[in-house]
């Protein structure tokens, strides 16, 4: 019997010392650059893990997974309105979403909807989603003391508290760390969930979902069950993004959200977890440099980087860097192993070279 | 008497106006060994998939019982939960995954956690794969993948195995070895494997059903089958030896 990780390789390995570098810095950095942007990109980066997990490891491509994250923090502003603290606007916040996203999967996996139409109703409802946010200007639609404002949406809502303590707000510094702390917990969570016989199926669901259901497990209820937790990694993400922006809009659902998401993810490596953090944070850092200029309309740009990363890195940044690497590593084992081959042969040649030596020394 | 494990009843499936299977009532027997035979397009798929599941089917078309259970419109997960194990016409593997993880995920429901690892070396070892257990399975031949599904059929220690065309595609001393390992299957588990190579259904030996458009033509010893007229007219023509 061999060790259980070193036989199951498909579902990745956790890098604790990466992982623990990258906390380091992560936990530094505000000593040295201003937190705002820091804190959208890791809410960001948490938004492509949510989706990254489903897709690249379950095999399910949401269209509209922005619908979740603008769920989340839908759900947080009205709660948070209504309730005047936090606590549980965030937990709502989170759930929510996570029981949205299993009514709407039971529905498309129970009912063996294929791919195409799959894509097609997450899409959609993520944009019956934006439409109706939209269409909500005027006093008629408030849930309790929260007006949903219309296309102008709910602005001045209680930003995130310290639980049991309304008064403390965290914003600014303590924000960015409570971001970098979600993103951290969630793929810690996402790395124990492949770990586990649910990744497992779920890898083997991403392969061969018939396959899996002739081995007697019930597909659809895997599928369901990764679905809400993907959603509900969204609805923490939109969460914590309504208290960094203070404000919630019906573009949170936007095609341009769930887009933007899917090329993050795309670009980034899918079939990997730090690939989505990473491609988020790139592209994402490269969207606020490129809304401060007006030569170039921003979409047109991210959709070139689209185009080149399907083009000329299929896999992805990370797979790629780290076939790269893999690669280079095998050429200096194999150098390596020659050198030391021709070692050997030149040690065996040499006493022979000495004994002739020996010989003509001999001879004359 | 051993107990009836499989048993269709008037089972019927219509594809638009094709009559693919007409009326069938199909027994089998604890421990048997029976093939499904037949010339293309006779049925014998269509038969097996509504068997196992893979087609949805409802009361109007006939019942199915397995193991004493009617399983008419059951979804193939809980068919298999009854003990079935089954292996599908073009080798339904998990491509992307390595030979040792494709058999862990389907011991893994039946043995636990625990009892997965030494299941898996178990048949890795029956099954002479230890050389290919690292290597993802959608490297391996043709030949090596129907080895892998009918390795993911033996972790599961099923009372029922349904094999479709596992023959397909593989060399002669593989198809000496696949008779071997259904025989070896048959100790435990009822087995119906569905063919039309003639020279494999006759290494496999038992019984013989004989399908022809869509309907039973005839059952019974393999070489009362094969030397049948009848049968010899729509199966196997003037080539039959």
């Amino acid at each position: 019997m061999i060790g259980d990780a070193a036989n199951f390789s498909s579902a990745g390995r956790t890098h604790w010392g990466w992982i623990i570098a990258i906390s380091l810095l992560l936990l530094l950095l505000p000593a040295v650059f201003d937190t705002n942007t820091p804190t959208l990109l890791g809410i960001w980066a948490l938004f492509a893990l949510s989706l990254g997990l489903m897709w690249g490891y379950a095999g399910i491509l949401s269209f509209g997974h922005a619908a979740y994250f603008g769920l989340g923090a839908y759900t947080y502003a009205i709660t948070s309105m209504n309730l005047g603290e936090s606590t549980a606007a965030w937990m709502l916040a989170i759930l929510l979403p996570a029981f949205v996203a299993a009514l709407i999967g039971a529905m498309m996996f129970y009912g063996r909807i294929s791919d195409v139409y799959m894509g097609v109703i997450t899409l959609v409802f993520s944009l019956i989603m934006a439409k109706f946010m939209g269409a909500t200007a005027g006093d008629a639609y408030s849930i309790g003391n929260a007006r949903l404002g219309g296309f102008n949406g709910i602005p001045a809502f209680p930003i995130l508290n310290v639980p049991g303590d309304p008064s403390t707000l965290i914003i600014g510094v303590p924000l960015y760390y409570l971001v970098v702390c979600c993103l951290i917990f969630c793929y810690l969570i996402s790395r124990w969930v492949l770990s586990s016989a649910f990744g497992r199926i779920l890898l083997g669901i991403r392969e061969n979902e018939s396959r899996i259901e002739l081995l007697g497990y019930n597909a659809p209820a895997y599928k369901t069950a990764i679905f809400s937790l993907s959603a509900a990694m969204a609805g923490m993400a939109g969460c914590l993004f309504a208290s960094w922006a203070e404000i919630v809009t019906p573009a949170l659902f936007g095609l341009g959200q769930s887009v933007e998401v899917i090329i993050w993810v795309i670009a980034g490596g899918l079939g990997t977890l730090m690939g989505p953090v990473i491609g988020a944070v790139l592209l994402g850092t490269m969207k606020l440099l490129l809304g401060g200029q007006t030569f170039i309309d921003n979409s047109l740009v991210i959709g070139a980087i689209l185009v080149l990363v399907v083009l000329l890195l299929p896999r992805g940044l990370l797979p790629t860097a780290m076939g790269w690497r893999k690669q280079q590593d095998q050429r200096s084992v194999s150098r390596a192993r020659n050198n030391s081959m021709r070692r050997r042969t030149g040690e065996r040649r040499q006493p022979r070279a000495t004994a002739g030596q020996d010989k003509s020394g001999g001879q004359s | 008497m051993s107990e009836m494990i499989v048993e269709t009843r008037d089972l019927s499936m219509r594809f638009g106006g094709v009559l693919a299977v007409n009326n069938v009532n199909f027994n089998l027997r604890e421990r048997e060994l029976r093939c499904l035979i037949g010339p293309n397009g006779a049925g014998k798929s269509t038969l097996f998939k509504c068997m196992t599941g893979l087609h949805e089917i409802n009361h109007s078309n006939g019942r199915v019982f397995i193991r004493g259970q009617d399983v008419t419109g059951w979804r193939p997960h809980e068919i298999v939960r009854l003990g079935v194990g089954i292996k599908t016409q073009v080798p339904s593997v998990m491509n992307g995954l390595t030979v040792w993880e494709n058999l862990w995920l389907s011991a893994r429901r039946i043995h636990g956690k625990n009892g997965a690892y030494p299941e898996v070396d178990r048949v890795i070892e029956e099954l002479g794969l230890q050389t290919h257990m690292r290597r993802n399975v959608g490297e391996l031949a043709h030949g090596q993948r129907q080895i892998v599904e009918i390795g993911l059929v033996l972790c599961q220690r099923p009372k029922l195995v349904l094999l479709d065309e596992p023959a397909a595609g593989i060399t002669g001393a593989e198809a000496d070895r696949l008779v071997e390992l259904i025989h070896g299957i048959n100790q435990q588990a009822a087995v119906v494997v569905v063919d039309h190579d003639m020279n494999f259904v006759r290494m496999l030996g038992g019984s013989v059903t004989v399908l022809h458009q869509g309907a039973v033509l005839m059952e019974g010893a393999t070489d009362a089958v094969m030397n049948n007229a009848k049968v010899r007219e729509v199966y196997i023509g003037n080539r039959a030896k």
